[in-house]
């Protein structure tokens, strides 16, 4: 028990992500992919008359009872296995985000970012409302976000796949050291 | 209740997402500044498992429980897996999250993550709206 409460490395966690492919495949010829469960939700509450959001949105509810089995197994996690030790961090960032404002380091996430007391501030416009925005736009625009390209894309080799994840990085790489330095120096600090 | 072994992977899915930290804010920083293996080493080893899972299945030919060939859907080169994938990366690495991880970092008790939740599907809406005039 006390194995499974600590970090799982790379070479376990990584391994059986990759299992979940063929494993879909064989219980019900599912495609693993998580953000077309956005579009799910906006099919079946607001489809308005959006050709984009007119299908059978049921057809595909599994993505539904899925996506909603990740939040319950995090939930999982943090009520039985929890150990409530801070994430193992190279120092050089922690130094480098304790430089850019960041203070709470003892979860998975930063605290002083990701609380509901940021809800009206600019700091809550960028982390919720405009990083989310991206993450919800981008995916779909890109037909897929990192389970759907990355992981089951590459799996399959599919070379579109391969093109979105090396614009994912290229994305992610400008954000983290381009634009969000300034950004969280003028927010935090 | 057919979707039930859904629900039931999703959180064994969910669970190895927390507990290898690859839904951490702090995970995703340390990637893309390149200051640790770990996350390089979950995608990849993720994709290469992915990879000789699949080919096996093709090479012996297995079919679904319910005896169906497997079928894998193709997906299609558009502009957009250049323009979306670049606009997904900025996000994800400002909210340190894929959409699999906002699920999980709701879960884990970070409940404000509801709302770059609900960003996320306006963000999907108004690429539905708007995706007649965007470049494909």
């Amino acid at each position: 028990m006390s194995f499974l409460k600590q970090p799982w490395p790379w070479y376990i966690a990584g391994p059986l992500i990759g299992l979940t492919v063929p494993l879909l495949l064989v219980i019900g010829n599912k495609a693993l992919g998580i953000s077309s469960s956005l579009r799910h939700i906006c099919a079946a509450c607001f489809p308005g008359k959006i050709p984009f959001f007119q299908y059978d949105w049921q057809k595909e509810s599994w993505n539904l009872f899925f996506v909603g089995g990740i939040a319950l197994g995090a939930l999982f996690c943090l009520l039985f296995l929890y150990n409530g030790a801070p994430v193992q961090l190279n120092p050089d960032t922690v130094a480098a985000l304790q430089a850019l404002g960041v203070q709470e380091f003892d979860e998975l996430m930063p605290g002083d970012i990701f609380n509901w007391g940021n809800i009206t501030s600019p700091t809550g416009l960028l982390f919720f409302i405009i990083g989310g925005f991206l993450v919800g736009f981008g995916t779909r625009y890109a037909g897929g976000c990192t389970s759907g390209h990355s992981i089951m894309g590459l799996s399959t080799l599919q070379w579109p796949s391969l093109v979105a994840t090396v614009c994912f990085m290229a994305g992610g790489f400008a954000m983290t050291n381009l634009i969000l330095p300034p950004l969280m120096k003028w927010l935090l600090l | 209740m057919k979707n039930g072994k859904y629900l039931f992977i999703g959180m064994l899915f969910g669970i190895i997402l927390v507990k290898s930290e690859v839904i951490s804010w702090f995970r995703i920083q340390e990637m893309f500044r390149l200051q640790s293996f770990h996350m390089y080493g979950v995608i990849g080893s993720a994709v290469a498992t992915g990879i000789l899972g699949v080919w096996l299945l093709r090479k012996l030919g297995i079919r679904t429980l319910s005896g169906e060939p497997i079928i894998i859907p193709k997906k299609p080169f558009t502009k957009g897996n250049i323009y979306g994938g670049l606009i997904f990366g900025l996000g994800w690495a400002i909210t340190g999250a894929c959409p699999g991880p906002l699920f999980a970092q709701v879960g884990s008790g970070f409940t404000v993550v509801l709302v770059t939740l609900l960003s996320a599907i306006a963000g999907t809406w108004a690429y539905g709206r708007w995706q007649e005039k965007l470049p494909h």
